[in-house]
């Protein structure tokens, strides 16, 4: 196929197709990393600005390292030095970006749907790392490319997304994403984090641990942040890790050849114990050098788009 | 001049029951006439047509004084005009507040000034609708306010809540209130569903409104005052609007066009156009809005007209002030998506637009019989068109409708029998 799109915005805009194509992308550019010299010249020449609005560590590494082993030109940008603070629009603040002649433009913010925004405003590039709770397109990528390298597919396969989904963008764009690739996806968590409507796009909801883990090939494991605690969401991480964590007693009701999987960064003894986390069954570490290869093949396929 | 007649038209006029061809006289004075009373007069034919009191909209944010890059008197009743209204309840939220009688002095100052429709003015329930001190309610109605009104915040002291609509009673001013529980809708942006779930957006569940809805119902039958619910959006306050009026408590409440329209789907591509307060709800709480307009558990459409500039509207969507203009497209919205789509006959789409509200803020005859003030519109039912919001008389453009296919056009406006509106 060719790739057509100069943005990559979220999973629930790309088709099946679009979605393989990237993956498959991602498998070429895997290898360049596993090669002595770690680097192609596959965008020499292209500027990249990293304007993150919202903090981030792995993900603007993860980019930036991606940007780097693609011969990119980078500049790296954020909220606290930018003019937002003096009061520039989001709006103008990327025009003046793409002024310099800049080619794309990686952006996390904190507001859903900011990157779509100022997309429709671009001839440039802009690739979605983060935007609220919205989405996350690139980290559902590198979760679907490690279930389909351990698994050899995603079609039929059972998938446990497991937390605080309602403010989770890697839940959303993973679901949109496992959806398309025709995998059974559950959710589960406590229900003041897991609302009934998702069902409405034929995911299974549940608030029972034991439920939601049987017959499960991959589970998910997503962080849970300790201000929703003092938000009301849930009593305590003690009663949260003891419901609805991974530790040696849960791990049974998984099949033995299950995937764990944790987006990052983990709080261990919270959604899951040390031992497992570190144990047979999990792929988190692999998971980060997946997402390389993935970030490297969106840069790649969006940088390279004709206009 | 020697007045005029507006001949063959049919002549739709709720508080009277008309609903007939017929001609309007207006004599040189500006008030309605027995055609035979006036000595050569000038002959409007206006064969196809429709005539019918001037619409009246209890909910408009004119945005003057205090941010007229959006809006201004002479801006705002313009677009009033342009949409058939020809009087407006100006709502207190301006800066400075419409909280003391100085205010509401500058407003009766500036509408002498600009102002083309008649602007009713509406003022504060607490200074500064900061929900904590009662406004000075009696010296306000001294000065000419119609209503009361925190529009835009809600009073969550229920207490002070309570002795404001017996203070108002005796004062005999409604009160129109904007339903919402603050802790409740905190953090919101949209409707809290399907669509927010999917979306990664806050909430503002339908629960923020029911509760104050089932409060005001209380208050209003305890009281036995009148409290308007504006701009109702949930299913859940249609059921609890329609069992009270069905016991004979004083509440009326209020729809919106876009309620009546539109759904929290239209937020996935993010357009700020689309963010209000409330929010466009689901669509079967739109079906039951729909239920309750045709049922006169409704009894008002008011527009919410909320001016905004582009710069404040283009930002990012959890960043956008909320609220739509409306002025100039509420009759045709909603005689393409209510009386095309046989929802609600023409009469009583008029009637919503004008003895509805009429109602709710104690104005009695609101008709067009011999010797009102010559307040009408001229409305044509058969024309088609696409609503482009580069037409418009208000100052902003933030207009969820635009490129929109509408059947009903508005036009002409008169107000005391001065033509203010000629499409």
């Amino acid at each position: 196929m060719q790739w057509t799109r100069k943005d990559l915005l979220s999973l629930y805009d790309l088709s099946a197709e679009e979605i393989t194509y990237i993956l498959d992308t991602a498998e070429e550019f895997k290898k360049v990393s596993e090669r002595r010299v770690k680097k192609v010249p596959a965008l020499r020449g292209k500027t990249v600005v990293n304007f993150f609005v919202e903090p981030s560590t792995r993900t603007r590494v993860s980019f930036e390292l991606a940007e780097q082993r693609l011969s990119a030109d980078i500049v790296n940008m954020q909220a606290q030095a930018s003019s937002l603070l003096k009061g520039e629009t989001l709006l103008d603040t990327v025009k003046n970006i793409e002024a310099l002649q800049v080619d794309l433009v990686v952006m996390r913010h904190s507001a859903p749907g900011a990157q779509a925004f100022i997309a429709r405003h671009l001839s440039c590039g802009v690739v979605n790392a983060g935007d609220g709770a919205h989405s996350h397109p690139t980290q559902a990528l590198l979760d679907i490319f490690t279930i389909r390298e351990k698994k050899g597919r995603i079609a039929g396969l059972n998938v446990t997304i497991v937390g605080d989904i309602i403010h989770s963008r890697v839940a959303r764009s993973n679901i949109w994403g496992l959806l398309k690739l025709g995998a059974n996806v559950t959710v589960a968590g406590p229900a003041t984090m897991v609302p009934k409507e998702f069902e409405s796009i034929g995911v299974r909801v549940c608030h029972n641990l034991k439920d939601a883990l049987k017959d499960a090939d991959v589970v998910n494991m997503l962080r849970i942040q300790r201000e929703r605690q003092t938000a009301g969401f849930f009593p305590s991480t003690g009663e949260y890790a003891k419901f609805f964590g991974l530790n040696h007693d849960t791990m049974k009701y998984l099949k033995p050849d299950a995937l764990v999987m944790h987006p990052g960064p983990i709080n261990r003894d919270v959604e899951l114990t040390g031992d497992i986390a570190d144990g047979p069954n999990s792929v988190i570490l692999e998971q980060v050098t997946n997402g390389l290869a993935i970030r490297m093949a969106v840069l790649y396929l969006v940088g390279c788009v004709k206009k | 001049m020697n007045g005029y007649i507006l001949k063959n038209a049919r002549v739709i006029d709720p508080g009277r029951n008309i609903d007939s061809v017929g001609d309007i006289a207006v004599n040189a004075e500006g008030l309605f006439a027995e055609p035979g009373t006036l000595a050569n007069p000038e002959v409007i034919d206006l064969q196809g047509k429709v005539i019918a009191p001037g619409f009246i909209d209890v909910h408009v944010h004119l945005r003057h004084p205090g941010n007229t890059l959006a809006e201004t008197i002479g801006t705002g009743t313009a677009a009033a005009a342009a949409g058939g209204f020809t009087s407006i309840v100006a709502m207190p939220n301006t800066k400075p507040a419409a909280d003391t009688v100085g205010a509401i002095e500058l407003l009766h100052r500036l509408v002498s000034k600009e102002a083309v429709v008649r602007v009713l003015p509406c003022g504060c329930m607490t200074i500064g609708s900061a929900g904590e001190e009662m406004a000075p309610i009696g010296s306000l109605k001294s000065a000419g306010v119609v209503a009361l009104s925190d529009d835009g915040k809600c009073i969550q002291d229920h207490a002070l809540m309570r002795r404001i609509v017996e203070y108002a009673k005796a004062f005999n001013l409604p009160i129109m209130d904007h339903c919402e529980e603050n802790k409740l809708a905190e953090g919101g942006v949209m409707h809290e569903g399907k669509w927010s779930v999917l979306l990664g957006m806050n909430g503002i569940p339908s629960a923020a409104e029911e509760l104050i809805i089932a409060r005001n119902i209380i208050f209003a039958r305890q009281i036995d005052w009148k409290i308007h619910m504006q701009h109702v959006s949930t299913a859940g306050s249609v059921q609890l609007l329609r069992a009270a009026r069905a016991e004979g408590v004083k509440v009326t409440g209020e729809a919106t066009p876009h309620h009546l329209t539109l759904t929290d789907e239209c937020i996935k591509k993010f357009d700020t156009n689309y963010k209000m307060n409330p929010p466009l709800r689901a669509e079967e709480d739109r079906l039951a809005l729909i239920e309750g307009v045709a049922d006169d558990t409704i009894t008002v459409i008011a527009t919410d007209h909320a001016p905004h500039t582009r710069t404040a509207k283009e930002v990012e969507f959890d960043y956008a002030p909320c609220g739509i203009i409306g002025l100039e497209t509420a009759f045709p919205v909603c005689y393409t998506e209510l009386v095309k789509k046989q929802v609600i006959s023409l009469p009583r789409l008029i009637q919503k637009m004008t003895t509805g509200p009429a109602e709710v803020l104690g104005i009695e005859g609101y008709d067009m019989a011999p010797g009102k003030a010559a307040d009408f519109v001229v409305l044509d039912p058969e024309a088609e068109y696409v609503i482009d919001k580069n037409t418009f008389k208000s100052k902003s453009r933030n207009t969820p409708f635009d490129g929109m296919r509408v059947s009903g056009k508005v036009m002409m406006t008169s107000v005391g029998g001065k033509i203010v509106y000629q499409a």
